[in-house]
């Protein structure tokens, strides 16, 4: 119980940073203020917010349960693919994100949209998709805080009282705190997870009686293959570099651009970036690979029994049985159960909390959800003008409440593990849109009607494999089922982990399907570019266009 | 000139990232207990760091600033 005392006593400490924020803002009621912390954030706390608004359940729990089951490859496939991909886009697209911002005065990409390509309606449909995509990255969040509290807790805590929880907590001091609070807390957090990692390799490495054994131990074993990426195509490691495009077109991350105080700022970014991925990556990936010789902590001795019987003969099993080995094998909270089994008790109290740190990243998402519903829909029709900026504050805090509670709601009847489900819903998602920001800020030829194409497709996919994965339930580890082939070849299949397309991950053709329907609907639509005047806020003076 | 060679960097590090060459093998264990395969993306990794400090001293869009 004491590190779930520990863990209370943590999101009491972050709630507050959100009140402290509140108040250091004077409680201002001037939107800029509140949704972009009056872009005015110094390197530091630009950095470590940035890249902790980057990380949540997903890169500590989602990674070690990944690599729980799957190997080192969990590391290549995220983590070093992440490090190239994710400064690259800041240094290219951020950075001038950052200057159209400050110029022209937007406050989200959904603005800059309307404006560049001259049409409200584009701007609509883009949050529309950007926001109904966004809803699973949040859910990952209340998934990851219901697990953590009740494993914490030793099961004390049911997992929707742990869920409830977090919501409450990161409802709270978004509400109070807006950008600035949730900049201060991301920094909070982002230095407490950067630490989780080398303690929780030290101290789980020593209770273990050191690695080496371990590692030996494992490729002797029926588990060696975890130490390579033989069990993977080096298609679908191929597949998972699009995955990281969607950073840079997640709303909160757009938005977190727009609020350094200099352009300066993202140079220790992007260069500090690719060590910060590994210090938290790196004892994740690793831990979850060990655990697998942890078979003396009873939880995870069970997760391997249940992998153990899942391997048995498909034909002795039943849906229902496969469908509850399944979770029992599921490796979400495989790091915490290592923790537990290792760690002394105060220790682990505070590795609790650092978990928690990262669980709770999903406040940038929110606050990006309601700066885009304030801006993009309540000021955009008229709001502003009709009610006042104090009203629009109002708004925005109103928006975060009820969406937090929808997600509240959605999380619990998601039973999908939480890697799965960011893969292949948001981040795909996101990646498929990636191609509307690079044609936005780089291309003067495209349109209004390849972007409307690009979007529609975008949220078309996304549709198509939701209901696919719906329909078609998962097969067995190893199986592949055909869904579509053409010519004696397979194009699209359902395995156990999705779905692939050509055997890759849908995420590359959503991507090159939506770059080519901006080009060449573009193309087809030269009438509807915008005037020079708008072109010239985007393209003035830079000759290599 | 500088903008090419940045290109070719950044295609070579992608390209870096598509290692076959450690797919199979475990061994060596670096430093007794990484494998080679994750040795390799950790190194990786860090060579990224520098090849972006190459990127922020040498290209650096300072026009943005104007």
């Amino acid at each position: 119980m004491i590190p779930a005392v520990v863990v209370f006593a943590y999101l009491a400490v972050v709630l507050y940073i959100g009140i402290f924020a509140f108040r250091k803002s004077r409680r201002s009621s001037n939107a800029e203020d509140y949704f972009l912390a009056g872009r005015s954030l110094g390197p530091a706390v630009f950095l470590l917010s940035l890249f902790g608004a980057n990380m949540t359940a997903f890169s500590i729990l989602g990674a070690s349960g990944h690599a729980f089951a799957n190997g080192i490859v969990t590391f290549g496939l995220m983590a070093s693919s992440s490090a190239l991909i994710i400064p690259l886009c800041f240094f290219v697209i951020g950075t001038r994100l950052w200057a159209l911002g400050k110029r022209h005065g937007f406050m989200t990409p959904v603005q800059m949209f309307r404006d560049r390509w001259e049409c409200a309606h584009i701007g609509t449909l883009i949050f529309a998709v950007q926001a109904v995509l966004l809803i699973p990255y949040i859910i990952i969040a209340v998934m990851g805080g219901g697990t953590t509290l009740r494993t914490v807790s030793g099961g004390l805590i049911p997992f929707w009282i742990g869920g409830a929880v977090v919501s409450l907590v990161v409802m709270g001091y978004v509400f109070f705190g807006g950008m600035r609070g949730t900049a201060w807390v991301n920094t909070f957090q982002t230095v407490l997870f950067l630490m989780f990692g080398a303690i929780a390799v030290t101290v789980i490495g020593a209770g273990m009686g050191g690695f080496r054994s371990a590692m030996e131990t494992i490729m002797a074993s029926p588990s060696a293959p975890l130490l390579t990426r033989e069990r993977i195509s080096p298609l679908y490691f191929f597949s998972y570099t699009f995955i990281p495009l969607s950073s840079i077109a997640f709303p909160h991350i757009g938005i977190f651009c727009l609020t350094a105080r200099k352009l300066g700022h993202f140079k220790k970014t992007i260069i500090l970036y690719p060590l910060c991925m590994l210090a938290i990556w790196l004892p994740s990936v690793f831990l979850g690979v060990v655990a697998n010789q942890a078979s003396s902590v009873p939880a995870i001795g069970a997760k391997l029994e249940a992998r153990a019987q899942l391997a048995t003969p498909a034909s002795t099993l039943t849906p229902a049985d496969r469908d509850r080995l399944r979770a029992q094998a599921g490796g979400d909270d495989v790091i915490l159960r290592l923790v537990e089994g290792y760690a002394p008790l105060w220790l682990a109290s505070l590795l609790g909390a650092a978990v928690m740190a990262a669980v709770m990243a999903s406040d940038s998402q929110i606050l990006a959800l309601s700066t885009m519903f304030t801006e993009d829909v309540f000021a955009f029709y008229g709001g502003k003008k009709r009610f006042g900026q104090a009203m629009q504050v109002k708004t925005g805090r109103m928006f975060i409440v009820l969406f937090t509670m929808v997600a509240y709601v959605i999380a619990l009847r998601m039973p999908q593990s939480i890697f799965d489900l960011a893969t292949q819903y948001a981040f795909a998602g996101y990646s498929a849109l990636a191609p509307l920001l690079v044609a936005a800020l780089f291309w003067k030829g495209s349109t209004k009607w390849g972007a409307f194409a690009s979007t529609l497709w975008t949220a078309a996919a996304v549709l198509g494999v939701a209901t696919l994965q719906s329909v078609v339930p998962p097969p067995p580890p190893g199986v592949a089922v055909t869904i579509l082939s053409f010519g004696g070849m397979d194009v699209i299949t359902r395995v156990t982990t999705g779905t692939l397309v050509l055997g890759l991950l849908p995420v590359v053709p959503m991507t090159i399907i939506s770059a080519l329907l901006m080009i060449v609907v573009s193309s087809l639509t030269p009438g509807s570019r915008p005037g020079a005047g708008t072109l010239s806020k985007y393209f003035s003076g830079e000759s290599h266009r | 000139m500088k903008r090419t060679v940045a290109i070719l960097l950044i295609i070579t590090a992608y390209l870096l990232h598509q290692d076959i060459w450690f797919w199979r093998t475990a061994r060596p264990l670096v430093f007794g207990f990484l494998p080679i395969g994750l040795f390799y993306h950790v190194a990786y990794v860090v060579g990224l760091s520098l090849l972006f400090w190459l990127l922020v001293t040498y290209l650096w869009p300072s026009h943005l600033d104007e």
